[in-house]
C-alpha cells in the first residue's frame, strides 16, 4: 500500500494504469463518433455535396475530457483507494488482547469493542489466533488462544466492571502462563491505577505490548457531602487545558414512584485545572428522595454518587407526658434530643398532629398508655414500617401496662415495679452491661465502664422472651427488648432516657445504640470500629455504565472492612443495607485524584479514535458510471439522435435516475422533512393506529402489515375505518395523536430516553393504549431475549398492576365474544390492568360491575401482528397454525384485533350494557 | 416506420371518408367535337345516350329493332328515336410506384405513397360520381387498368395501388405513357425526385399525344425540413445510393436550394405544358390536397 496524505491505494500497480490515459485521448480524438445509418429518399440530392470542414469528426474536448475522467475514475476505483487507511500491524504467533475493562472504559466502551473487533479481524488475516480478556474479569484457567471468528464472537459479552483492575490478581493469574509467548494489545482507561506498572511489565515479559487509549475525557463525582444545609459535589476529571462545565442532575423519584431529576447544577472546570466544586441546596423533602447523584451525559460509575443516609434525615417525633415545668436535665427527652438533633429533623406535639405527618422513628419516653384510637393509629403506623422507640420510667412501671397480657405495642410483659440497684434501699451495686450477642444489633459496639443502670423495668420471663432482647444487663435480666410488628419495629429500653435511672445516656455509647437502631444516621463516614460486627448486604448495585440494579445473589460484607472498602468483584459499588440503614459504596473515593496513566518509552501508544478507514472503491467506480453515463447522453446529442422531445425524456430518466441513486439513502431525511404540522393533520383526519419502530425492519414490516391487515377487517366489518398504519419511533414522534400503539418487543431497541419514558407515560395516562407483544408465547416462567427487553422497557414506564385477562373483561364481548386471544401463538398469558379490588360479582349479573377505565397496556406474546398480516394485495403474509383450525385461529385473532380496537375507541361502553335490564325495567314501569 | 399494411379495404375507407364531402365534379366538356367516346354531357347531335334527342325517318339501313314504333304510329313513315350522344371524360391517374414514395420521416405521418393512393382513389370516386372514366397506368403496360367506371373500376383500382405499395420496386420509376389514349387527362403522382428529365419527357409525351393533367409533387416534411446535424449516412430506400456526411446541419442550406429548384423545374415544365402542379405534404391535410385536384381538373374544362 502506498498513501498520499488521508488516501492510500492498496493496489497501486493499478496506478500504471494511469499512464494509458493520453494514449486513450489520442485515439478518441481520431476516430469520430459512429454514424448514424438514415433512410432518406432525396439522398439523389444530397450526391455530391461535400462538407466545409472536417472540424466535427473530431470528439470535442469536454466530451473527452469526460471519457478521460471516467476511465481515471474506473482505475482509481480499481486500485483500491482508502482514506484514513490504518497501519496494518505486521506480527505473527498468539495475539492477547487486554481490556482495562474499568468503569473508565464505559465512556467509550462501544468504539474499545469496534476497535477490538478490528483488530481480531486483522489478526484473522494474518492468521494469527487470538484471545481477549477482561482485567477486571480475568478468566478462570488457562488462557486459551482461539481463531478471531471465536474471538470476535466473544467481544460482545465483555462490559466494563464498576471497579479498576487488581494487579496481584493479574499477577497471580500471569503466573499460570509462565511458558507462553504472545504480544498484547492493552485497551487502557487511561487512567493511572495503583499496580498498572506492574502489568505492564508483566505483559512485556511474555512479548511486545501496544497500548490503545481513548481521547475522551474521564468525569468522576466524589461522594456528595451535606453541609450547612448544602450538598456539596466535588467533580473530577483527568486534567487537560480546556475548561468545560459538566451538569450534575439529582435523580430520585417523584411521589408516583418514577424516577425524575430532583435538581440540577453545574460545575465548572477552569481551563487546566483537574477538580471542579459545586454546591446545591434542597428542599428537604426533595433531598430524602435523591436516590443519586450523576454527571449528566457520563454513562460511567464513577460520575455516579449513589445518596445514604448521610443525606437522608430522618424525621423523629418525640413524646412524653412529663410535666413541662422541670428542669431541662429531668426532662425524659433532653438526652434524646441533645443525641438526634444533630442527624434527624425533631418533631414534637400530640399524636393528633404527628402522626399525618409520618415521621420514620416515634420515641414515647416513659408513656405509660394510650388513648384506644391513638393506640389503634400508633400500631397501624409500626405495622407499615414504622419504628417505635419506647423508654420505661417511673410512670411506665407504675403502670399496668403490659402486665398480664402482652400490650401490642410493647416487646415483652413487665413485671410490677421494676427493680432498684445500689441504692440505699437495694442490695445490689448498680450494674453494667453485659456484652451484646452476635445477634443483636449492637454487636460490635464496646461498652463503656462506666454505663451503669441502677432503675429499670423488668420483663416477665416468657417463652419468646430471650428472642427478644437485644441487650441485658451483668446479671441477665434485659435491658433493651425488641419485637416486630407487621413491617415496623417496637423497641423498648427498661430504663428511662435521661440519666434518672442509668448512665447509659450520658455515654457515647447510647448515641451508637440510637444509630444502630437506624434511629439516628451518622452525618459523616463511620468510624470502622463504629460498624464492627455488623453485616452489609447490597441492596443495590452500580454496573460499570453507572446504571442501578438490584443486587440479586451477593454475599453481605462486615461493616468495618466495608467503610474501608475499595470497589471490587466482593465490594461492588452500590448501596449496602443492614436493617434500615444504609451505606453508600461508590465508586469515587472522596479524595480521589484521576490521573492519566503514564507509559514507559519503549511502548507503543496509540489512540483508536482516529477517522475510520473508508473504502473508496465503490465511490470511484460508481463516479466513473455517472460519467458514462453523461457521456452516453452526450454522444446521442452529437450525433442529433437526442431530439427536443428526447431530451424532455432523457431529463425525466435522469430526475429519476438521480432519485434512485441519490434520494433513497436519505429517505428518512426526507421523511423528517415533511413539516410536523402536516404530518399531524394527515394522521388526525382519520382514525390512525401506529406501530413503534423497533429498528428491526423485518419486526416493523410485519407491524405494519399487521395493522394493515387489522384496518381492512376492521373497514370489511365495522364502521372504524382506519387510515393506513404508521410507524412512530417514540423518541421524537407525538403520540398523541394516535388512539393505540402496537409495539412489537425485539431485543435490538435501543433502551428509552429520558424524553421518551416522559412521552410515552404522558401517552399512556391521557387515554392512549399500548399493545406489548414479545412474540415469544410469553411463557411465564420463559426468560428470553424479548421478555427482558420488555422488562427494561416497560419498568420505567407507569404500568399499573396487571392481571390476566378475566372472564368478564369487557375485552371479551367488546365487539365478538371472546374466550381466547390468539395470535400466531394461543397463549392464555395476556395482561391487562388489574379490576378495582373489592369488586365482587352480584348475584344474577354475568360480569362484574367494572364501568371504569380502560386497561393502558395490553401485554402479551402472541405474535398478533403476524397473524394479521397482509400484503398490499390483502394476501396473508405468514401461516398461522395448519388447515381448518389454523384459520379459525386467524379468525379469532382477527376478532381480538377487532375488540381491542373496540375498547380503545368506545371503552367500557360494552360493559354499561350490564344496566340494560335495569333501564328497561325501569322503563316500562 | 413501421405501418400496417395497406389493404383494399383500408384504401377504400380512406378514398370514401376525404370524397365524402365534396360535390360530383361535374368535369367540362372540351373539344366535345373530339370526343371519342361517349359521355354524359350531351354532344349536340344524335348518339349513344340517355337522354332523348331527335325523331329521325328511318333508312333502310337501320335496322328494325331500331323503330320507335309509337312515334311511327302517328304517321305514314317509320321513325327513328335518337338520343343525344353524350361524352364521359376520362381520367388517367399514374401514381410513382418507385421506393422513394414508400417513406415517411415520422410514424404519424403516411407514406408518401399512401397518400398518393388514397387521393387517387379519392379522385376516382369523385369522378364516378361525375361519371367520369378513369384508369390507372401501371408500372408496365400490362398492369394498366383501362378507363372505365363503375364500383368495379374503384375496386381494380383500389387493389392495383395496393399492389404497387406492396411489391418489390426500384428507388425511382418513370411513368410509361405508351398505352395512354389521345384526350385523357393524366394526373402525375410523385415525389418527383427521379431525374427530372424523366417526367419531362412524360410531360411532353402525353402533351404531344393532347393529354393534358395535373402534376402533384408530394413530399415527406423532412424531406423539406432536413433536420439532422451530426455524422450520418444517408441512404435511399433500397440502398442503391448512399451518401456520407459529418455534419449533416452542414448539408441543410445547400440540401433545401436543391429541392427548391428541383420543385421549381418540376412546376415550371408543368405549367409551360399547359399543366398544373402543385406541392404536398404528407403531413398536410389530404382534403387539401383532393380539393386541389378537383378544382384543377373542373377548371380545365371550363
Amino acid at each position: 500500500m502506498i498513501t498520499f496524505g488521508p488516501l492510500g491505494f492498496t493496489t497501486p500497480l493499478m496506478l500504471w494504469a494511469l499512464l494509458i490515459l493520453p494514449v486513450i485521448w489520442f485515439l478518441l480524438r481520431a476516430v469520430p463518433p459512429a454514424p448514424v445509418r438514415r433512410i432518406f429518399p432525396a439522398v439523389g440530392l444530397l450526391l455530391g455535396l461535400k462538407d466545409r470542414d472536417s472540424q466535427s469528426d473530431r470528439t470535442p474536448w469536454w466530451l473527452l475530457l469526460l471519457r478521460m475522467m471516467a476511465l481515471a475514475c474506473v482505475i482509481f476505483g480499481l486500485s483500491g483507494p482508502v482514506l484514513n487507511p490504518q497501519i496494518a500491524r505486521e506480527g505473527d504467533g498468539p495475539l492477547l488482547v487486554v481490556l482495562d475493562g474499568s468503569w473508565a472504559s464505559a465512556r467509550d466502551w462501544q468504539q474499545r469493542q469496534s476497535h477490538v473487533i478490528e483488530i481480531i479481524n486483522e489478526a484473522g488475516r494474518n492468521a494469527r489466533p487470538v484471545a481477549v480478556v477482561s482485567l477486571t474479569d480475568l478468566p478462570v484457567g488457562d488462557l486459551t488462544f482461539t481463531s478471531a471468528d471465536t474471538a470476535r464472537s466473544q467481544v460482545a459479552g465483555f462490559a466494563p466492571a464498576p471497579w479498576q483492575p487488581d494487579s496481584d490478581q493479574f499477577a497471580q493469574w500471569a503466573t499460570a502462563l509462565s511458558d507462553q509467548a504472545f504480544d498484547s494489545f492493552w485497551f487502557s482507561d487511561g487512567l493511572a491505577y495503583d499496580g498498572r506498572g506492574d502489568i505492564l511489565d508483566t505483559l512485556s515479559d511474555f512479548g511486545r505490548v501496544t497500548v490503545f487509549e481513548g481521547a475522551r475525557p474521564v468525569y468522576g463525582l466524589e461522594p456528595v457531602v451535606f453541609e450547612d444545609e448544602r450538598l456539596e459535589f466535588t467533580v473530577r476529571r483527568v486534567a487537560n487545558a480546556t475548561a468545560s462545565e459538566v451538569q450534575i442532575n439529582a435523580i430520585g423519584p417523584d411521589p408516583s414512584g418514577r424516577e425524575v431529576i430532583l435538581g440540577a447544577g453545574s460545575a465548572n472546570f477552569v481551563s487546566g485545572a483537574d477538580t471542579a466544586t459545586m454546591s446545591l441546596a434542597m428542599q428537604p423533602e426533595l433531598r430524602n428522595r435523591v436516590q443519586r447523584f450523576v454527571i449528566k451525559d457520563q454513562a460511567t460509575a464513577g460520575a455516579v454518587s449513589l445518596a445514604d443516609d448521610g443525606l437522608h434525615r430522618r424525621e423523629i417525633a418525640l413524646i412524653s407526658n412529663a410535666n413541662q415545668e422541670g428542669l431541662d436535665l429531668l426532662d425524659p427527652l433532653y438526652y434524646l434530643r441533645k443525641a438526634l438533633e444533630p442527624g434527624a429533623d425533631i418533631l414534637t406535639g400530640e399524636f393528633g398532629d404527628i402522626l399525618p405527618a409520618s415521621p420514620d422513628v416515634i420515641i414515647l419516653a416513659d408513656v405509660a398508655d394510650l388513648p384506644a384510637n391513638d393506640k389503634k393509629a400508633l400500631t397501624e403506623w409500626v405495622e407499615q414500617g414504622g419504628l417505635l422507640l419506647r423508654f420505661a420510667g417511673p410512670r411506665m412501671a407504675a403502670s399496668d401496662l403490659s402486665r398480664d397480657r402482652e400490650d401490642g405495642l410493647m416487646p415483652v410483659r413487665l413485671r410490677r415495679g421494676g427493680r432498684s440497684l445500689g441504692g440505699a434501699m437495694s442490695w445490689g451495686d448498680p450494674k453494667g452491661l453485659l456484652p451484646f450477642d452476635d445477634t443483636s444489633p449492637f454487636y460490635g459496639l464496646t461498652i463503656p465502664d462506666d454505663v451503669l443502670v441502677t432503675s429499670q423495668v423488668v420483663a416477665q420471663p416468657d417463652p419468646n422472651l430471650s428472642d427478644r432482647v437485644i441487650a441485658a444487663v451483668e446479671d441477665g435480666i434485659p435491658l433493651v427488648t425488641r419485637k416486630r410488628l407487621g413491617q415496623g419495629r417496637v423497641v423498648l429500653f427498661h430504663t428511662t432516657a435521661n440519666a434518672d435511672w442509668t448512665s447509659l445516656p450520658l455515654s457515647g455509647l447510647f448515641v451508637s445504640m440510637l444509630e444502630r437502631l437506624s434511629v439516628s444516621t451518622r452525618r459523616t463516614a463511620a468510624a470502622p470500629d463504629a460498624l464492627a460486627g455488623t453485616t452489609w448486604a447490597p441492596d443495590r448495585v452500580l454496573d460499570g455504565f453507572g446504571r442501578v440494579h438490584e443486587a440479586k445473589d451477593l454475599a453481605g460484607v462486615d461493616g468495618e472492612l466495608l467503610v474501608q472498602a475499595r470497589p471490587s468483584r466482593q465490594t461492588p459499588p452500590g448501596l449496602w443495607r443492614m436493617e434500615g440503614q444504609t451505606i453508600a459504596l461508590n465508586v469515587m473515593q472522596t479524595g480521589q485524584e484521576l490521573a492519566t496513566a503514564r507509559w514507559p518509552a519503549h511502548v507503543t501508544v496509540e489512540g483508536f479514535e482516529g477517522a475510520k478507514e473508508t473504502l473508496l472503491s465503490g465511490w470511484f467506480l460508481l463516479t466513473a458510471l455517472a460519467f458514462l453515463l453523461v457521456d452516453a447522453l452526450a454522444t446521442l446529442a452529437l450525433t442529433g439522435r437526442l431530439g427536443l422531445s428526447g431530451l424532455k425524456r432523457t431529463a425525466a430518466v435522469m430526475t429519476m435516475v438521480a432519485a434512485v441513486g441519490f434520494l433513497t439513502p436519505s429517505e428518512t431525511v426526507a421523511q423528517a422533512n415533511i413539516s410536523a404540522d402536516q404530518q399531524a393533520i394527515s394522521v388526525t383526519s382519520e382514525v390512525t393506529f401506529a406501530h413503534v419502530l423497533t429498528g428491526d425492519d423485518a419486526v416493523d414490516n410485519i407491524a405494519k402489515a399487521g395493522l394493515r391487515g387489522l384496518a381492512r377487517v376492521l373497514i370489511l366489518r365495522t364502521s372504524i375505518e382506519p387510515a393506513l398504519p404508521v410507524g412512530v419511533d417514540v423518541e421524537q414522534d407525538e403520540l398523541a395523536f394516535y388512539p393505540f400503539l402496537y409495539w412489537p418487543i425485539s431485543p435490538v431497541q435501543p433502551d428509552l430516553s429520558d424524553a421518551a419514558i416522559a412521552r410515552l407515560n404522558a401517552y399512556l395516562r391521557t387515554g392512549g393504549m399500548i399493545l406489548f407483544d414479545t412474540r415469544d408465547v410469553g411463557l411465564a416462567s420463559s426468560n428470553g431475549p424479548n421478555q427482558r427487553k420488555l422488562r427494561d422497557l416497560a419498568g420505567v414506564l407507569d404500568i399499573p398492576a396487571l392481571e390476566t385477562v378475566p372472564q368478564d373483561h369487557v375485552l371479551t364481548r367488546a365487539f365478538y365474544l371472546l374466550q381466547e386471544f390468539p395470535g400466531r401463538h394461543r397463549s392464555p398469558n395476556v395482561w391487562v390492568e388489574a379490576a378495582p379490588a373489592r369488586q365482587e360479582k352480584i348475584e344474577g349479573m354475568p360480569f362484574r360491575n367494572l364501568n371504569d377505565g380502560v386497561t393502558p397496556v395490553v401485554i402479551g406474546g402472541n405474535d398478533w401482528a403476524s397473524a394479521w398480516a397482509v400484503t398490499e394485495r390483502g394476501q396473508y403474509m405468514l401461516p398461522v397454525g395448519r388447515g381448518r383450525a389454523g384459520r379459525q385461529q386467524r379468525e379469532i385473532a382477527l376478532r381480538f384485533g377487532v375488540n381491542l380496537i373496540m375498547h380503545v375507541l368506545t371503552g367500557n361502553y360494552k360493559s354499561d350494557q350490564v344496566h340494560v335490564p335495569e333501564l328497561l325495567q325501569r322503563l316500562g314501569n | 416506420m413501421n405501418h400496417p399494411p395497406v389493404t383494399a379495404r383500408a384504401l377504400r375507407r380512406g378514398g370514401a371518408e376525404i370524397s365524402a364531402s365534396l360535390p360530383p365534379l361535374l368535369a367540362a366538356a372540351e373539344r366535345l367535337a373530339q370526343t371519342v367516346l361517349p359521355g354524359l354531357h350531351g354532344r349536340r347531335r344524335a348518339g349513344q345516350g340517355d337522354e332523348f334527342w331527335q325523331y329521325r325517318p328511318a333508312t333502310d339501313s337501320d335496322e328494325l329493332r331500331h323503330v320507335d314504333w309509337r312515334r311511327s304510329a302517328k304517321s305514314d313513315v317509320n321513325f327513328i328515336r335518337q338520343r343525344e350522344w353524350q361524352l364521359a371524360r376520362t381520367v388517367m391517374f399514374w401514381v410513382d410506384p418507385g421506393a422513394s414514395m414508400r417513406y415517411s420521416s415520422d410514424k404519424n405521418t403516411p407514406e408518401k405513397s399512401t397518400r398518393a393512393s388514397i387521393l387517387t382513389l379519392a379522385c376516382a370516386m369523385l369522378l364516378q360520381r361525375g361519371g367520369e372514366r378513369f384508369g390507372l397506368i401501371g408500372a408496365t403496360p400490362s398492369d394498366d387498368i383501362s378507363a372505365g367506371s363503375g364500383d368495379t373500376q374503384i375496386l381494380r383500382m383500389t387493389q392495383a395501388l395496393e399492389a404497387l405499395n406492396t411489391g418489390e420496386a426500384d428507388d425511382f420509376a418513370s411513368p410509361d405513357l405508351r398505352t395512354l389514349r389521345p384526350n385523357t387527362q393524366l394526373v402525375i403522382l410523385s415525389d418527383f425526385l427521379n431525374d427530372p428529365k424523366v417526367f419531362s419527357q412524360a410531360i411532353d409525351q402525353a402533351s404531344a399525344a393532347g393529354v393534358t393533367g395535373l402534376t402533384l409533387q408530394i413530399l415527406d416534411p423532412a424531406e423539406e425540413a432536413f433536420p439532422w446535424q451530426g455524422r450520418t449516412i444517408f441512404e435511399s430506400k433500397s440502398g442503391a445510393l448512399r451518401h456520407e456526411t459529418l455534419r449533416a446541419i452542414d448539408l441543410r442550406d445547400r440540401y433545401l436550394d436543391r429541392l427548391n429548384a428541383r420543385k421549381a423545374q418540376i412546376r415550371d415544365h408543368s405549367t409551360g405544358a399547359g399543366w398544373q402542379h402543385s406541392c404536398h405534404h404528407s403531413d398536410a391535410s389530404a382534403a387539401t390536397a383532393l380539393l386541389w385536384m378537383y378544382q384543377a381538373l373542373e377548371r380545365r374544362h371550363l
